[in-house]
């Protein structure tokens, strides 16, 4: 638990450099200090990173402006503008951003309810334990709990039935938009917990002390100084929350099958039999996936780094 | 009550209403096997499957090894980083936060067409060529978590002073790391180790994509063919997660002690 | 008769069970700088917490002007408060800080810039207004946020243990800063701190508190020279005390170290041959060189402690010690340590606390 908020922090925050390294005043120094022990020690993650991260993935970016011959070319990229590709970025992006969101401005009420809002003390450390379980709690077993509960035997569904409601004659479907972001938000809301808390234990009481007797509401306090202050933080946790989503293929999957069409399961689905008859196409498709999940985090960094003015 | 308590006591129920719904009907729903009333039929149908056992306990193998080939990538690299190379910090952080952002089904596209079997490294070429691919898969899955959990650890000590110690000594490196270092992360190594089982275990996505019968991949199948079992296996699985974390937790205790008595 | 601002009326507060503050009844002047000192745990910081608001009093009455402002919000009651570890917004900048209060209070921007300019400069940071609190200096964010207190014009000022936080030159520096502008502008301050020396330095009057009950309450002068109870007596300011006994209470006359001395202030209650302890302040006690005191006792230097303009003598007295301070004399170096000194006590800053 403690390990998935710190490694989300680091996304969300500035890289730390750590103590100052010791190296002597010649600038060949570090290299004659290069010794055969620290090639071992660095050697396994820097060609595993090469070769199961790095390559992998500029291989689809390559991939992705070549023809089946290998030449250049940029009929791959803008086939993505075919109606059934960009429907599904479309839905995808929908999904990705309402969970997110959702995820996000649900995930931070619950969190200042535990943190500020006065309640026992014990519900705290228990909402935090849960939260690292159910933000692991995702893909397939996440779904059959999903068709369980609002599936149109699931106990929900039946209940309100039984107390006169009809939740599929309304409208309602679990395998839809709908469905999928609640099912996704299973692991979006925790996830947002377990970032943001740290986050709001930086809140000073007395800001809030200050502002109150300076004339302000609560609602003022959170407009002029709670929500700036956390702003850089839940932006960060909106990409991440956002790359989870939109990355996400199982539970999407084991609930709706194809119907609902993603683009992770268009990928998929390109993967296992090449529906879309083009490997070229296939790779276009990552590319467009890597694009919008990088364009996520540029857009936090930029406005994180007009935020850095004041965070120290 | 304030109304500011009342509105905290409103949010918390909402939050728990959703987060244990689905939990309880689920359970339920796995009970329902039977007309005649609720059983455990469905979960003795699911342990008794020879396919849940084989594919669980490949999984389990694969997590296992995944694990290990984790900590041989990422604890050399983590105490060489902070100990003689901060300036390659920044770095490094990037590339282990990148399986946060490529999602896993861009990766095992890439290994497909990077790894087929006319490449220079034909790993899918063979059963077992495959496993080990699975098994980098999820190292590399499990990678911001693994580096993050060991970093901390080091963090924790003062890896310095321990080293320098240890070479007035007279040890080397290799001794230093094995022997001084490793023991001391034992906790936090432990912590990223269980919360990758976490991962592995359910995983989908890119054991489906390259054809190995894994946990995930026997649930799937399940939830396409039958209507009661997969609730018995969501609860199962739930279980295991809590499991996993609740280690970690349990390990989070003993962190800061062994941190001080060394 | 100067004028009631603020009139605290058997306040009573308890968290848990445990009364903080116990019936506290108390009454400050328009304009007037009250410091309420005491140990921690008192209550000063939970009288300062319900006039501010952050706390409803359990009982009891919190007036100013004469009207009661229990039911207010902190919101609503028009008091500054500047705390101990400063509470800037981080988010914004120095001007925008000092303008909150004016911007809430819906203050158009070409007036409210030109109060902050004015702030600014009450506490010399002009040119300061686009900084970050974090590129400031603790003492400078303590400034800050005293300008951002003030800016919308509060009736009333209330001073958290604002300087415990800040270096000691800097404590001093701001502390007569504070005094000073607090009297150009006239405004009814209510200070909180643990510091005696603070307390004393900067008040107009002080209020001692001890476990929740008010101990005493008075300008300085007479808070230090004439403590009513044991405990103001003991918390402000050094204090020796003599073991003495009674000789004969009608003619009020102890017996001390083998000689009789007549004691003014021993009570009327006192009975012949009950131990009484006889206080006074250090600076009281003088080496009896040539001085003419009533009491006078020998004994020999035990300690020597050089501090600047005076000098601190613990003198061992047999089965007393008392210390003695003097001023530093260039011409004079103080006794040595183990040297015999005859020392003079004024039997009239005698004061007899009973034991």
């Amino acid at each position: 638990m403690t390990n998935v908020s710190s490694a989300a922090d680091t996304s969300a925050g500035p890289v730390s450099t750590g103590p100052a390294v010791r190296v002597g005043g010649n600038p060949f120094r570090f290299f004659l200090r290069l010794r055969l022990g620290d090639i071992i020690a660095i050697a396994p993650f820097i060609i595993f990173a090469l070769l199961f991260l790095l390559i992998p993935t500029l291989g689809l970016v390559v991939g992705a402006f070549q023809d089946p011959q290998g030449n250049f070319t940029l009929q791959n990229v803008m086939d993505l503008a075919t109606p059934q590709i960009a429907a599904s970025f479309w839905i995808s992006i929908r999904v990705s951003v309402t969970s997110a969101v959702l995820g996000a401005a649900i995930g931070l009420a619950i969190a200042l309810a535990i943190i500020r809002g006065k309640l026992p003390s014990g519900i705290r450390s228990a909402v935090m334990t849960f939260s690292g379980v159910a933000s692991q709690f995702a893909g397939i077993p996440l779904s059959f709990a999903f068709l369980a509960t609002l599936g149109r035997l699931g106990l929900v569904t039946v209940l309100l039935k039984f107390a006169g409601f009809d939740l599929y004659k309304s409208g309602f479907n679990l395998l839809s938009f709908w469905g999928l972001t609640i099912t996704y938000l299973y692991f979006q809301i925790p996830l947002m917990i377990l970032i943001i808390a740290p986050a709001i234990d930086g809140l000073k009481k007395e800001w809030g002390e200050a502002a109150a007797t300076l004339g302000a509401t609560n609602g003022q306090f959170w407009r002029y100084i709670g929500l700036p202050v956390l702003w850089p933080n839940l932006l960060g946790t909106l990409s991440l929350l956002f790359a989870n989503a939109f990355g996400a293929i199982a539970t999407a999957y084991a609930l709706t099958g194809s119907s609902l069409n993603i683009v992770p399961i268009l990928l998929y689905a390109q993967i296992r039999g090449d529906v879309l008859h083009n490997p070229g196409l296939g790779a276009a498709l990552a590319l467009g996936m890597i694009v919008i999940t990088a364009l996520a985090n540029i857009v936090y960094l930029v406005i994180r780094t007009r935020a850095e003015r004041w965070l120290k | 009550m304030k109304p500011a308590k009342l509105w905290s006591w409103l949010i918390f129920a909402f939050g728990a209403a959703y987060f244990i719904v689905p939990l309880l009907a689920t359970f339920e729903f796995s009970l329902r096997i039977r007309r005649e009333g609720y059983t455990f039929d469905a979960y003795t149908s699911v342990f008794s499957d020879g396919r849940f056992q084989a594919s669980f306990s490949y999984s389990l193998i694969v997590g296992v090894c995944a694990i290990l080939a984790g900590l041989l990538i990422v604890v050399p690299a983590a105490y060489y980083v902070r100990l003689r190379a901060p300036h390659l910090r920044p770095i490094i952080e990037f590339i282990t936060l990148l399986p946060l952002v490529i999602p896993a089904i861009i990766l095992v596209f890439g290994y497909i067409r990077m790894y087929n079997t006319s490449s220079p490294l034909p790993l899918l070429g063979t059963n077992l060529g495959t496993d080990i691919l699975l098994t980098l898969a999820y190292v590399a899955l499990a990678l911001p978590y693994m580096y993050r959990a060991v970093d901390t650890g080091l963090r924790t000590i003062d890896v310095q002073t321990l080293t320098e110690a240890a070479n007035i000594l007279g040890a080397n490196q290799a001794t230093i790391i094995a022997k001084v270092i490793f023991p001391n992360i034992i906790v936090a190594v432990l912590s990223g180790a269980f919360l990758t089982l976490a991962i592995v275990i359910g995983e989908f996505t890119i054991a489906s994509l390259l054809n190995r019968q894994v946990f995930g991949v026997y649930m799937q199948n399940v939830g396409a063919n039958r209507a009661f079992e997969p609730a018995a296996l969501a609860v199962i699985s739930f279980v295991i997660t809590w499991g996993a974390m609740g280690m970690i937790q349990l390990l989070a205790r003993f962190a800061p002690k062994t941190a001080r008595r060394d | 008769m100067a004028e009631e601002f603020l009139r605290i009326d058997k306040l009573v507060k308890a968290f848990g069970g445990n009364q903080v503050v116990k019936g506290v009844d108390l009454s400050f002047n328009k304009g007037e700088f009250v410091s309420l000192l005491g140990p921690s745990g008192c209550g000063k910081t939970t009288i300062l917490r319900m006039i501010a608001g952050f706390e409803r009093p359990d009982s009891g009455r919190i007036l100013v002007e004469g009207k009661d402002i229990s039911g207010l919000a902190p919101n609503q009651r028009k008091i500054g408060m500047v705390f101990q570890a400063y509470a800037l917004f981080p988010n914004m900048n120095v001007a925008d800080n000092i303008g909150f209060g004016l911007k809430i209070a819906g203050m158009p921007k070409p007036q409210r810039e030109a109060r902050t300019e004015e702030m600014l400069q009450l506490i010399g940071l002009s040119g300061y207004g686009k900084r970050y609190p974090f590129e400031l200096s603790g003492g400078q964010q303590q400034r800050v946020a005293l300008a951002r207190a003030l800016a919308p014009s509060p009736r009333m000022l209330l001073l958290d243990e604002p300087l415990s936080a800040l270096d000691a030159k800097i404590r001093v520096s701001l502390r007569e800063q504070i005094r000073q502008i607090q009297r150009e502008l006239g405004i009814t301050t209510v200070f909180v701190t643990h510091d005696q020396e603070e307390a004393l330095s900067i008040s107009d009057r002080i209020v001692v508190l001890n476990t929740g009950n008010v101990e005493q309450f008075g300008q300085p002068f007479e808070i230090y020279n004439r403590p009513q109870t044991r405990f103001v007596a003991t918390f402000v300011g050094t204090l020796n005390t003599l073991n003495a006994t009674v000789a004969d209470a009608g003619a009020k006359t102890v017996t001390l170290g083998g000689t009789t001395v007549t004691i003014p202030a021993l009570p009327a209650s006192a009975r012949n041959g009950e131990a009484v302890a006889l206080t006074m302040r250090p600076e009281a006690v003088s080496l009896a060189n040539g001085a003419t005191r009533d009491i006078v006792l020998d004994g020999k230097v035990a300690e020597v402690s050089f501090l600047g303009s005076v000098i601190r003598l613990k003198v061992d007295l047999g089965d007393n010690a008392v210390n003695l301070d003097t001023f530093n004399d260039q011409r004079t170096p103080p006794p040595a340590h183990g040297a015999p000194v005859r020392i003079g006590i004024a039997s009239s800053d005698v004061l007899v606390l009973e034991r």
